[in-house]
């Protein structure tokens, strides 16, 4: 188990703004008044996406019971990540201390069935409780059967699912990053990219904090292949083992949207000097002005004049495309609430389409996300801190929005009150990345907004609407 | 007499089994304004809760005691009692289950003690029904925590007949219907509607079909369960004609039923095929004391019509089951009156009905044992949950979903199994699966000294209808 000290380390993120205000790290949860999962959810989310890897949950069956196979993250390829795997832990091995036990031959048997090129192990609350040394046996596990065996120790009491994702990150920059250097750059075959610049360069990057929902990341990959950036890795959206351990050899990580890996960054950046800024790839601002950071950050003449020649084609087309859309949408009134982590960066994407975004979660953005939030939307914005259902319609209401953006769990909050919605995080099952995934979003959007299925709930039953209008009259009559 | 082949894997793969607190959770969510609490960390809850939207898409009420470091070391009594408070003044429930997870029993809970002293503290809330149920994630399935949880709830808010003044057949058309988990808000429905026909009144305990039925109403949120058997009915109970329960796994709670009012018992194992809907019919001749109707004879007749057609299709069918015992049981009983074969049965977690379940083996573990089991005996369908469509495309078959969770479906939780149009249904869609995906072909010979053309002899792949 993580002493309290280990945890306070991890909560003490000097990358992270909540640090500089007075409560550092993450709230503290209310019995009977909380929302959200664990440390252990929260690593899961983190690096399952890592498709060649056997994950390995050790702990009783809830915790892997309920949530395997459950994620919108596509692979091009291997699929051993969608295949649950649990030591299923029964009331003999935790009285009778067996547990540990169980975890050594759940490795091999893992091994054995589908040799994979390394097993992650997810320490949950039972195991951490009664004091299973997991360290212990996934080094003697990697050394019997010689396959790199990781543990990551994320049990749910630790912390919030934001804590989990730093546990995550931390597990892989103190065992796998820097185990192995990156293959040589290959032949690759360019024909179908623009002919090369005398001065081209290929760079390698890693994007940290990229999970390939519903496989969005491939609109974006194939401008990176075309600009020369290898990436080496993504942490972790269509990722393999043998790719996160070359991250070390990065000239510059770019840490997509969101912060919860931010501990990542900032630890290549201390232990490789490898620079990292912080962009995303949602909408066509956000998109270009990325591109145009790694030209920056990677100091490369040529790239930088490449890049403005695809960003040039690329706005070009899509703005183009997008026309017809745009009129349906625009003036549109959104109320996003996304917990506040991807908020500005949806923002600018709504903007790009005329929507007017009236109001905004920001309950997890940090100053530095809220000062971006108000220059994109102006001082008065609505920044909402409480998300509970009845104030996120309140403010639906008050500010007459057409449509709630937010993650899947405020789907129903919004239905049952018969309010158009939009599911933007990690559950979803549409793209939306990248300048082609704005044809994607656009078309999510008028889907909901323009349904005719509104009207039909809203309206009440015609029988009733008869009786309701009979009843005005009578009383009319009799006044 | 069955093989129970118990676990012999240190790995679980791609796990069959839910924890108990999810069959709590579920059980309480069958009543009205009600809202369980799963004493454990935050993850436990949420976990929890995204398995049941995925299922039923629906909001689900579930709250935590939300277990931190410091709480988990030292104790978490305080966290029980605030959580109970908090719920209790923010959305004044008729009933908080208090469902202790795996980290809560191993660290040594006692719910018990702490809802005492809740009560004890607390008399303001004295209306509110508050109910601790051991249900650690170590042990049993969704069906154990299901069926402990409504136990623990019939023992806490059921008075006794004396106590009470209640005695059988007081309230002369109502029937007490305990309902297993594996009965879907579709399959309640089309119960009442059964009891209705003979004139009766049936009290679902719990009712998901009142609750958890995908039903838009005029209010726009509301923090705690909408419908479900509001808990004024559990102080009459002991008034009924009699009490229904389907479901082995209620048998005790039928038991804590009886012994506290009297009311005589009729013990279904489950409503799957003609032979389960005939001990109802006959069960609800004997209490309603009317004739069947009509409308019922014309039911049984069309099932019977249905069982010809279809045999041709499920006769001799090998067929591979993963699925909690109760559900479990349904299946082999309905296809075996059908003459298919079960090739492989899985379950979760052994309770004593798999000795009763009439197939060779029965073997404790997960979908993987499906997977080899049924690659195996050349099984030509599966039924399952979600989870096991992997599964049946691994193996090349057809799968008919069923049980927990269906996530990959739409309004799989309304589907109607029971009764003898349930079945009837069933039985159509058993059918179809075989008779598009699972038709056996013979392969075609070319004779070596054949004038077809020469363009035919490129190999095409097998049609995949």
């Amino acid at each position: 188990m993580k002493s309290t000290k280990d945890i306070a380390v991890l909560l003490d993120e000097p990358a992270c703004e909540h640090n500089k205000k007075e409560k550092s790290g993450c709230a503290k949860p209310k019995p009977g008044a909380s929302a959200g999962g664990c440390a252990f959810d929260g690593a899961q989310i983190a690096l399952l996406p890592i498709a060649d890897v056997a994950h390995i949950v050790h702990g009783p069956i809830a915790c892997a019971g309920s949530s395997w196979d459950n994620r919108g993250t596509r692979s091009s390829g291997a699929t051993l990540y969608r295949i649950g795997m649990t030591t299923d832990l029964t009331e003999q091995d935790i009285v009778m201390g067996r547990a540990e036990k169980r975890l050594f031959h759940a490795i091999k048997q893992a091994i054995d069935t589908y040799s994979p090129p390394a097993v992650f192990i997810y320490n949950t609350c039972v195991p951490a409780l009664i004091g299973d040394d997991i360290n212990a046996v996934c080094k003697s596990a990697q050394e019997r059967w010689g396959v790199p065996v990781v543990p990551i120790d994320s049990a749910g009491f630790y912390g919030t699912k934001n804590l989990g994702n730093r546990i995550a990150g931390d597990a892989m920059v103190n065992h796998v990053i820097g185990t192995r250097d990156p293959d040589p750059l290959p032949e690759a075959d360019r024909t179908n990219f623009p002919a090369v610049t005398p001065n081209f360069k290929v760079h390698d990057v890693n994007l940290v904090g990229e999970y390939n929902i519903a496989g969005e990341f491939w609109h974006v990959l194939p401008l990176l292949d075309e600009l020369g950036l290898r990436i080496l890795c993504t942490l972790s959206g269509d990722a393999r083992f043998r790719e996160v351990q070359t991250m070390h050899k990065a000239e510059v990580n770019m840490m997509v949207c969101s912060k919860a890996m931010v501990n990542v960054a900032r630890k290549l950046n201390q232990q490789y000097g490898t620079p990292w800024f912080e962009g995303s790839f949602y909408g066509i601002t956000d998109t270009s002005q990325s591109l145009r950071d790694f030209a920056k950050a990677l100091n490369d003449d040529d790239l930088t004049a490449r890049t403005e020649a695809l960003i040039l084609r690329e706005e070009t087309r899509i703005r183009k495309e997008l026309e017809p859309w745009k009129e349906r949408l625009k003036g549109k009134r959104v109320l996003l609430f996304t917990g506040g982590v991807k908020s500005w960066s949806v923002i600018s994407a709504l903007q790009d389409l005329g929507m007017v975004v009236v109001a905004t979660g920001t309950k997890k953005s940090t100053e530095e996300d809220k000062a971006r939030i108000r220059e994109l939307m102006g001082e008065d914005t609505v920044m909402i801190d409480d998300g509970s259902p009845r104030a996120l319609l309140k403010i639906v209401h008050d500010y007459k929005a057409d449509i709630l953006i937010a993650g899947g769990r405020n789907m129903y909050t919004a239905l049952k009150a018969k309010v158009p919605f939009l599911d933007i995080n990690q559950e979803r099952e549409f793209g939306y990345e990248g300048y082609r995934g704005m044809l994607e979003l656009v078309r999510q959007l008028a889907l909901t907004i323009e349904s005719p299925v509104w009207e039909a709930v809203r309206a009440p039953a015609p029988w009733k609407s008869k009786a309701q209008k009979a009843a005005v009259t009578s009383t009319v009559e009799c006044a | 007499m069955v093989d129970i082949l118990k676990r012999n894997k240190a790995l679980s793969v791609n796990p069959l089994k839910a924890s108990q607190p999810i069959g709590g959770s579920l059980a309480t969510l069958g009543f009205n304004r009600a809202m369980p609490m799963l004493h454990g960390s935050q993850g436990c809850t949420a976990f929890a809760k995204v398995f049941f939207v995925r299922h039923f898409r629906e909001p689900i009420p579930l709250q935590s005691t939300a277990m931190d470091q410091g709480s988990s070391v030292m104790g978490a009594d305080e966290n029980v009692r605030e959580g109970i408070k908090t719920i209790a003044e923010k959305s004044r429930p008729a009933l908080i289950t208090i469902l202790t997870t795996g980290l809560a029993e191993t660290q040594g809970a006692d719910v018990h003690r702490n809802v005492r002293e809740f009560k004890d503290a607390n008399p303001e809330f004295a209306d509110i029904a508050v109910v601790g149920v051991n249900t650690p994630d170590f042990t049993g399935s969704v069906e154990t925590g299901y069926a402990a949880t409504l136990t623990e709830i019939l023992r806490a808010v059921v008075p006794d007949a004396k106590t009470a003044g209640t005695y059988p057949g007081k309230r002369k058309k109502q029937v007490n219907v305990l309902a297993s988990y594996i009965l879907t808000p579709g399959d309640l429905e089309a119960l009442r509607d059964i009891f209705e026909q003979f004139q009766l009144r049936p009290v679902f305990i719990p009712d998901i079909s009142d609750s958890l039925d995908g039903c838009l109403t005029d209010e726009d949120f509301s923090p705690v369960t909408i419908g479900g058997t509001p808990l004024s009915e559990l102080l009459t109970v002991g008034d009924a004609l009699a009490t229904v329960v389907i479901g082995e796994s209620l048998h005790k709670a039928a038991d804590v039923l009886q012994e506290k009012t009297g009311v005589p018992t009729y013990a279904l194992g489950h409503l799957y095929g003609l032979k389960a809907n005939d001990a109802l019919i006959s069960a609800l001749v004997e209490i309603s004391g009317r004739d069947v109707p009509e409308r019922i004879e014309r039911q049984r007749a069309q099932l019977q019509d249905a069982m010809l057609d279809t045999h041709f299709m499920l006769g001799q069918l090998r067929i591979a089951i993963a699925a909690d015992a109760d559900l479990l049981s349904a299946f082999v009983d309905l296809v075996q009156e059908m003459g298919a074969e079960v090739v492989t049965a899985v379950t979760s977690c052994n309770v004593p009905l798999l000795a009763k379940i009439p197939v060779a083996t029965i073997k404790i573990g997960d979908l993987e044992d499906m997977e080899v089991s049924g690659r195996e005996h050349k099984a030509q369908l599966v039924i399952g949950n979600s989870h096991a469509v992997d599964t049946s495309e691994r193996l090349g078959v057809p799968i008919l979903r069923a049980g927990f969770p269906l996530y990959d479906i739409i309004g799989g939780y309304q589907k109607t199994w029971i009764g003898y149009r349930g079945t009837r249904q069933t039985l159509f869609d058993l059918a179809n699966l075989v008779i598009n995906f699972s038709h056996e072909e013979i392969a075609a010979y070319r004779s070596i000294y054949g004038q077809k053309p020469a363009s035919e002899l490129t190999d095409y792949p097998p049609s995949c209808h």
